[in-house]
């Protein structure tokens, strides 16, 4: 292929390449082509073989060798060749580049050209990757470029000072008086840059608000007649009168409006007029009043307005683009705290948008029902949101369980609605909770005393249904160990009665032990459950103690530590077994997010016992344990390690010898060192649950 | 303002990109990549607006290309779909009923009418007219001055 080949024929030569490989060989002669070119530094073909290295570099291979090709093209006399070295500049060098430092004088030099094509070039390239540097070289050209008679150039080189003020705020006053005046002119490039400059530097610098804040009136004024002027084939789009304009005027009314009582007054009715007036059947006028309704719920505007925007906004809800839906969405969303009422009228449409076939749409209706949920739809909008979960996408299932489950805590009706929700979340999306929902579960239900027998049976059932959800799996496994003989008893009030016998609960929690789908976690809630309910049942201690004994050889280290454990109990502290299994899981939390179980005996007994079950999230070495005003026996604890993330427990059992039970209290105090460095806690205990004594 | 415009194909090739913020060419690589993943693996009825990193990503599909563009939280995405709609028309009006091959093959010139619609990631020109007569000029400009350097008078 000869070297100087246009560039039509190389792109033909490489679309044609049958595989990657001949396509990278085509490529690499061609760049060993141009490379030779560059180095000759002859006239004539120089922009063609510029122009395609930069195919090349946007197919993705290197082309960083063209760099100082770009700089010469820039510095050239010919217009081809520095519109091809501009580009060039554009896509290969950026401001971290040495290189780009320069083309600083070209640039310079470019910017007082007699022609305006190459001005033009010139104030592309600034604003497009000027660094600090360049812009601060460059800023008083800039500046007298704004002043030009010429409104080509006025509009690329208010653009231009839009990039400086940027990437160097402190320059802005030397724009500042220019910005003004540009407000004056009747070409609409000029205008919308001006705009867009005003717009910057209002943002950048607090005094400049103060000082455009006095140009309202004319803002308002130059919208007006976009507003009403009759129909202009140069700046119409569907409708409206350049829209680009309109929007760019509203964002700066925003800026200016905002926090100002007399700044807001003033817009007031260009606000309203626009509102009403703009027609919203095609994209374009959306935009419009998209825009508007954001600055009127931005600025101090009157209530009625407000209204009115939020009307418009629950109409963009009802519309079938749903385009329009996402942003109305989105925009209700940053309204929902403010005007909480306003945005609640329309909750029916949002909740209907959960079962869109979007995403996108689907994300923001959820975010938006959960920010609508109050005390007095709670009932209604968890049913929706339910249902939502059991429909929804897996990247939005474990938001949507979290929002539930928050929604739940602020707003349950009764314990009982609360229970019943966190299970439902259990069954339909158990996998996608966090982790502390498990202990906070089985707080909860510790505390509704008066719901045990209920929630035993309920978990019961949903244990029996499906094992697959592990967070369910272990709560339920933990409540039918504390609860058996509730369930066993077979009567409940709110639910209809079901008959269970010891067989079946020990059949549940053996299948939870045997099968491959539980986690070890699970198993050791399993496990811990089986060797409660040997307190609670009557017929088949056996059957236990022989399932006990077979996990004594289990290949799992926690679940065989534990099963020798309560193999021990059966064998030489039988007489404690009853009081050690017996009931009241206190959880305690510690500040190193470890949990403290206490799992307290003393049904018929004189001394109290305490065994102290460990849970822990980080690897922490249990050094001694300490027991104000009670004469203490400490046996050997179980382990001085336990392993990070709650894959392991320590058990230490502690028997207690105490005369004054009304006034025990617990202190206690935990040392350990984690990940090296040592640390303490403290815990204390009032008053021990009732039934723990005898 | 806007951070990027990415015009790709249905097979993942990059027909133009422009960047208005500056970033390293392993960043550029990767956010293109994560771009034409993301995009290409939306159904076709999709809202045209979706939200990456803290960017609003607004895109879409005219024939075989998809238009891509990253914008800032300020920014109206509804008048976003209009000037890629303007940039559509703008290309359609310059190479006569456009199609990927025109962009393909003439890839300087769509960057030029690129330049000269968007500046620093905001828009320069609202009126149609106003730019395509600015491309004619630009073009007569440099054939004129092409024609001058072949035939030098003296």
């Amino acid at each position: 292929m000869s070297p100087s080949v246009c560039l039509q024929e190389m792109i033909r030569v490489i679309r044609g390449a049958r595989t990657q490989g001949e396509e990278r060989g085509v490529i690499q002669r061609e760049c060993a082509a141009i490379r030779a070119q560059f180095r000759q530094a002859d006239s004539g073909g120089r922009s063609h073989n510029l122009a395609k290295l930069l195919y090349v570099h946007m197919l993705g291979y290197p082309a960083h060798f063209g760099q100082m090709e770009c700089v010469r093209l820039i510095a050239s006399s010919k217009y081809s060749e520095k519109r091809i070295g501009y580009l060039g500049a554009m896509m290969l060098l950026d401001e971290k580049q040495d290189a780009s430092l320069l083309i600083t004088n070209s640039i310079k030099n470019d910017l007082s050209h007699s022609s305006q094509h190459v001005q033009s070039l010139a104030l592309c390239t600034l604003a497009c990757m000027g660094s600090a540097e360049m812009c601060r070289d460059l800023a008083p050209e800039i500046e007298r470029l704004l002043k030009a008679s010429n409104s080509y150039i006025k509009k690329k080189a208010a653009l231009c000072a839009v990039h400086i003020v940027r990437k160097i705020p402190e320059l802005g006053e030397m724009f500042t008086p220019s910005a003004h005046s540009l407000l004056s002119e009747k070409n609409h490039g000029v205008l919308h840059g001006a705009v867009i400059l005003i717009t910057e530097l209002c943002e950048r610098n607090p005094d400049n608000l103060k000082q455009f804040r006095k140009s309202v009136p004319e803002l308002v004024q130059i919208m007006k007649n976009l507003v009403t002027s009759g129909y202009s084939p140069e700046h119409n789009v569907a409708g409206i009168s350049d829209p680009f304009l309109q929007v760019r005027i509203l964002r700066l009314l925003r800026i200016l409006g905002r926090n100002n009582d007399a700044a807001s007054d003033a817009m007031n009715d260009l606000l309203a007029q626009v509102a009403t007036n703009t027609d919203s059947s095609k994209t374009a006028g959306s935009a419009v009043l998209y825009e508007t309704v954001l600055t009127i719920m931005d600025i101090r505007s009157e209530s009625g307005l407000r209204v009115l925007a939020v009307n418009i906004l629950g109409r963009f809800l009802l519309n079938n683009d749903r385009n329009i839906r996402y942003i109305s969405m989105t925009s209700l969303q940053k309204i929902v705290q403010t005007d909480h009422t306003a945005v609640q009228r329309h909750r029916g449409t949002i909740v209907d948008c959960l079962k869109d076939q979007d995403a996108s749409v689907k994300r923001r209706a959820l975010e938006l029902s959960l920010a609508l949920v109050s005390a007095a739809n709670i009932r209604s909008m968890m049913k929706e949101l339910l249902l939502f979960l059991s429909t929804c996408p897996p990247e939005l299932r474990s938001h949507a369980a979290s929002g539930i489950f928050n929604a739940a805590e602020r707003y349950a009706p009764s314990q009982r609605w609360h229970i019943d929700t966190i299970l439902h979340v259990l069954v339909t999306a158990g996998g996608d909770v966090r982790d502390e929902t498990v202990p906070n579960l089985i707080q909860l239900i510790t505390a509704a005393s008066e719901l045990h027998c209920y929630t035993v049976h309920k978990l019961y059932r949903a244990l029996i249904s499906d094992i697959v959800q592990q967070s369910l799996v272990q709560v339920a496994c933990w409540c039918i160990g504390e609860y058996g003989d509730l369930l066993l008893k077979g009567e409940c009030e709110e639910i209809t009665p079901m008959q269970v016998t010891e067989d079946d609960v020990l059949d549940a929690l053996e299948t939870v032990l045997q099968s491959h789908m539980s986690t070890p976690t699970s198993r050791g809630f399993a496990l811990t459950a089986i060797m409660k309910l040997s307190t609670r049942i009557t017929n088949n201690v056996d059957r236990i103690r022989s399932v006990v004994s077979i996990y004594g050889s289990c290949i799992d280290v926690e679940l065989q530590q534990r099963a020798v454990e309560y193999n021990a109990l059966f064998k030489k502290y039988d007489h404690m077994r009853y009081f050690t299994m017996s009931y009241c899981t206190v959880i305690l939390e510690f500040g190193c997010r470890s949990r403290l179980s206490l799992v307290l005996g003393g049904r018929g007994l004189k001394a109290e016992h305490v065994s102290i079950i460990f849970d822990c999230k980080d690897n922490v070495y249990l050094y001694w344990f300490l027991l104000q005003s009670v004469q203490l026996q400490m046996k050997a604890p179980s382990g001085d390690l336990i392993p990070a993330q709650g894959c392991g427990t320590v058990t230490q059992t502690v028997l207690l010898s105490y005369t004054n039970k009304a006034n025990l209290k617990m202190r206690v105090r935990l040392s350990y060192s984690s990940q090296g460095t040592a640390c303490q806690d403290m815990v204390q205990i009032d008053s021990f649950p009732s039934p723990a004594w005898s | 303002m806007m951070r990027f415009l990415l015009l790709f194909n249905r097979q993942g090739r990059l027909r133009l990109q422009k960047w208005f913020i500056p970033l390293s060419n392993r960043e550029k690589n990767k956010i293109v990549s994560e771009m034409t993943l993301t995009v290409l693996a939306r159904p076709p009825k999709a809202c045209s607006f979706l939200q990456w990193r803290d960017l609003k990503i607004v895109y879409r599909r005219y024939a075989s290309l998809f238009f891509c563009c990253g914008l800032e939280d300020q920014d109206n995405e509804l008048l976003t779909l209009e000037l890629l709609q303007r940039y559509v028309e703008l290309l359609d009006q310059y190479f006569g009923n456009v199609c990927e091959l025109d962009i393909i093959f003439n890839f300087d010139k769509a960057y030029f009418i690129l330049d000269e619609f968007i500046m620093g990631g905001e828009i320069q020109e609202t009126s149609r007219l106003c730019l395509a007569r600015h491309m004619e000029e630009a073009d007569a400009f440099q054939e004129t001055v092409d024609e001058y350097e072949k035939n030098p008078t003296y």
